[in-house]
């Protein structure tokens, strides 16, 4: 009577399954949803955005400042207005009007014809180091660009080059790589998409009445847990591919490490997600309240993981708890196997930690599950 | 004793400050259909769980088909079928779905031979697969009944099984019923309809948690100590409501042509009918639902 029985469990694993898979209306959702929100942050967080505010400062015009302007302009990244003073230039960064002041120092004519090769300082609001990533490293191939327009006499010593930009990076002197952000989108977009489908699994079970006669029937507890992550696994798998295949074809990311490992971890990340779902879902009174209990962890999940901030940028006390959400870990490892083609020892360290939540969050599910009705 | 299918002693129940079933003692032999009557709210439901394993009781003590309420209560779950008051399958699942879904939890030998048989038993065949859902109340009444015999238990319980159902369908239903009963299947089966209650071998009235009468149909109605005179004649409805009024008379009714009123005392009684003298009056067997509706009020007269 204790003991687990296959019969048993291969009865509520085709009950799942055909509860899962009759529902058609769900089932769509649970396929568009990931797809479109991947779609949706995807372009909506631009990793390389133009046209952005600039603004110039200069206290004589000199004769090099229209070839500079231009080719700035050319770039495609900055949009240039000159600016009168430099409270200007400060309040318009402290607002966030301008993304970049330009400065050309006085003197800066006689100082290239000298060949002293001055800088130009560029002031940029790095608070996005995205956003700013790409403009600012525009700017070197800049200086050849403007060579080429110089006085024959200027361009006879190539070995100086006529000035040099100097970038001061305010507000936030890190910055970040481009390519983090869909590998940890992708993390975060199945930790939507598989937390609240079975969030929902137990307490749906107990509103509509079928609970008592389940409770009623020789099942253990491991056997209705294991039958409800089930079929939604299949389904976080399909979910999986999908974003994967969008990921390469639309956003280019490369898959460097090995895909039989990378599905793997991504199972057991998966697995973790359902089986919270279901802890959640034993332990609320109705529906409303599981869906809350997701709720809650979500936004942690959101910050803490990595995927907002960078995960060693944030204070250590936020670091700890962030290592609690399998999200983190699966971040890791995704960006891991995606750009750095990580195998099996580098992700170790993470992988452990999601199949001690995976196995953690069942265990708890099983405690917390009540085989009367008291 | 060894028939005692049910024998459980001073059961009690409470849900936080409320108690619900106090100090219930109940037997009930191998082969009996047994009615639970009593009020919305009189420890019906609380006392089947309590006999299925599905609540432990606070106190008491007790087995049912041979296995102990409070320490055996996965073995009886195994061997009772368990009816609950409100439709409690799936209704995305076809009826075949089901069936099979409940053959294979219990570990049936020769499920799809069970499940065919019970189908065929209770006209379910031609809905094989349909969604539960789409039936309708009396079609998922037989469907839930057919689950909770499909493996065969000693025992059925049922709460108000046939609450919502149709004449016709509750004709047919209890026709089942006895069926089973006469090929020794024990059965507790809790109403709110007369007819169903004189259906059963033995009838158990609850309030407030307790026993208040139990026996047969007309054992129970003697117990009362209910007096009933019928009266038929022209102005039934207006002495109704006259007599209604007047001291004596617990309950005065009409049901089609007749009047019926209803006391404990005898003289008081009479006095009150002789009013309506127009009317030709005669000494009946009280109704079971006047001997209820009568313990009711005196239930609801002492604290």
């Amino acid at each position: 009577m204790t003991g687990l029985s296959w019969r048993r469990l291969a009865a509520l694993l085709r009950k799942e399954w055909i509860q899962v898979f009759r529902d058609a209306m769900t089932l769509r959702i649970i396929i568009a949803i990931p797809i479109m929100q991947l779609f949706l942050f995807g372009y909506a967080i631009n990793t390389d955005p133009k046209n952005l505010p600039t603004g110039l400062l200069t206290t004589d015009h000199t004769k090099y400042e229209r070839t500079i302007v231009a080719a700035l302009k050319n770039s495609g990244y900055y949009n240039v207005t000159p600016l009168a003073t430099e409270a200007e230039a400060n309040e318009g960064l402290a607002d966030g009007d301008l993304l970049f002041v330009i400065e050309i120092p006085p003197g800066f004519d006689r100082a290239v014809d000298r060949g002293e090769s001055p800088a130009i300082l560029v002031d940029a609001d790095a608070t996005d180091p995205t956003a700013i990533g790409n403009a600012t490293a525009a700017l070197a191939s800049l200086t050849a660009d403007i060579q080429r327009d110089l006085p024959p006499i200027r361009r006879a010593q190539p070995q100086t080059p006529p000035f040099q930009f100097v970038v001061h990076a305010r507000y936030n002197p890190e910055q970040l790589t481009v390519l983090n952000i869909v590998p940890g989108l992708i993390c975060i977009v199945l930790t939507f998409s598989t937390l609240f489908v079975t969030t929902l699994s137990i307490t749906r079970e107990r509103e509509r009445g079928t609970m008592e006669n389940l409770l009623a029937m020789p099942v253990r507890p491991v056997e209705v847990m294991i039958a409800k992550i089930t079929p939604y696994l299949t389904i976080g798998y399909i979910q999986v591919g999908l974003i994967l295949i969008a990921s390469v074809l639309f956003f280019q990311l490369p898959i460097r490490g090995s895909i039989p490992l990378l599905l793997a971890a991504l199972g057991l990340f998966i697995g973790g997600n359902l089986a919270l779902g279901v802890l959640f879902s034993t332990v609320s009174a109705n529906q409303m309240q599981a869906t809350q209990f997701a709720q809650f962890t979500l936004l942690p999940s959101f910050l803490l993981s990595g995927f907002m901030f960078p995960f060693r940028g944030m204070p250590l006390w936020a670091q700890w708890a962030g290592e609690v959400f399998p999200t983190t870990h699966a971040m890791r490892i995704v960006r891991g196997m995606l750009l750095k083609g990580n195998g099996w020892t580098e992700i170790a360290p993470d992988l452990w930690p999601l199949a001690l939540f995976t196995l953690g969050a069942i265990g708890l599910a099983v405690w917390f599950y009540r085989e009367t009705l008291d | 004793m060894n028939d005692r299918v049910i024998d459980v002693r001073n059961l009690r129940k409470s849900f936080g400050a409320r108690k619900v079933v106090e100090g219930l003692s109940l037997q009930v032999e191998q082969g009996q259909i047994c009615g639970f009557l009593g009020a919305n709210g009189s420890g019906k439901t609380t006392t089947i769980r309590m006999l299925c394993g599905l609540l432990v009781p606070d106190a008491g003590e007790g087995q049912c088909i041979g296995f102990d309420i409070i320490r055996q209560a996965p073995l009886i779950r195994r061997h009772v079928g368990y009816m609950t008051q409100k439709f409690s399958f799936y209704e995305d699942l076809t009826v075949f779905e089901n069936l099979d879904f409940v053959a294979s939890v219990y570990e049936m030998r020769n499920r799809r031979a069970a499940v065919d048989d019970i189908m065929v038993r209770m006209g379910l065949a031609d809905r094989r697969n349909q969604l539960a859902g789409e039936l309708s109340g009396g079609w998922k009444q037989r469907l839930a009944l057919a689950a909770c015999v499909l493996h065969q238990p000693k025992l059925l319980l049922l709460d108000e099984p046939t609450a919502g159902v149709d004449a016709k369908a509750r004709r047919e239903f209890w026709d089942l019923i006895h069926d089973m009963a006469g090929e020794g299947l024990t059965v507790l089966v809790s109403t709110h309809y007369m007819d169903e209650a004189e259906r059963c071998n033995r009838i158990v009235y609850l309030a407030n948690g307790r026993i208040v009468v139990e026996g047969g149909a007309d054992q129970v109605a003697r117990q009362s100590g209910l007096i009933t005179f019928e009266a038929t004649g022209q102005g039934i409805d207006n002495a109704a409501r006259a007599l209604r009024r007047m001291s004596g008379v617990e309950a005065a009714a009409v049901f089609g042509h007749a009047l019926h009123v209803a006391g404990t005392e005898r003289e008081s009684l009479e006095r009150a009918i002789r009013s309506f003298a127009n009317l030709e009056w005669r000494e009946v067997e009280p109704r079971l639902e006047d001997v209820f509706i009568h313990m009711l009020s005196v239930k609801e007269a002492a604290p």
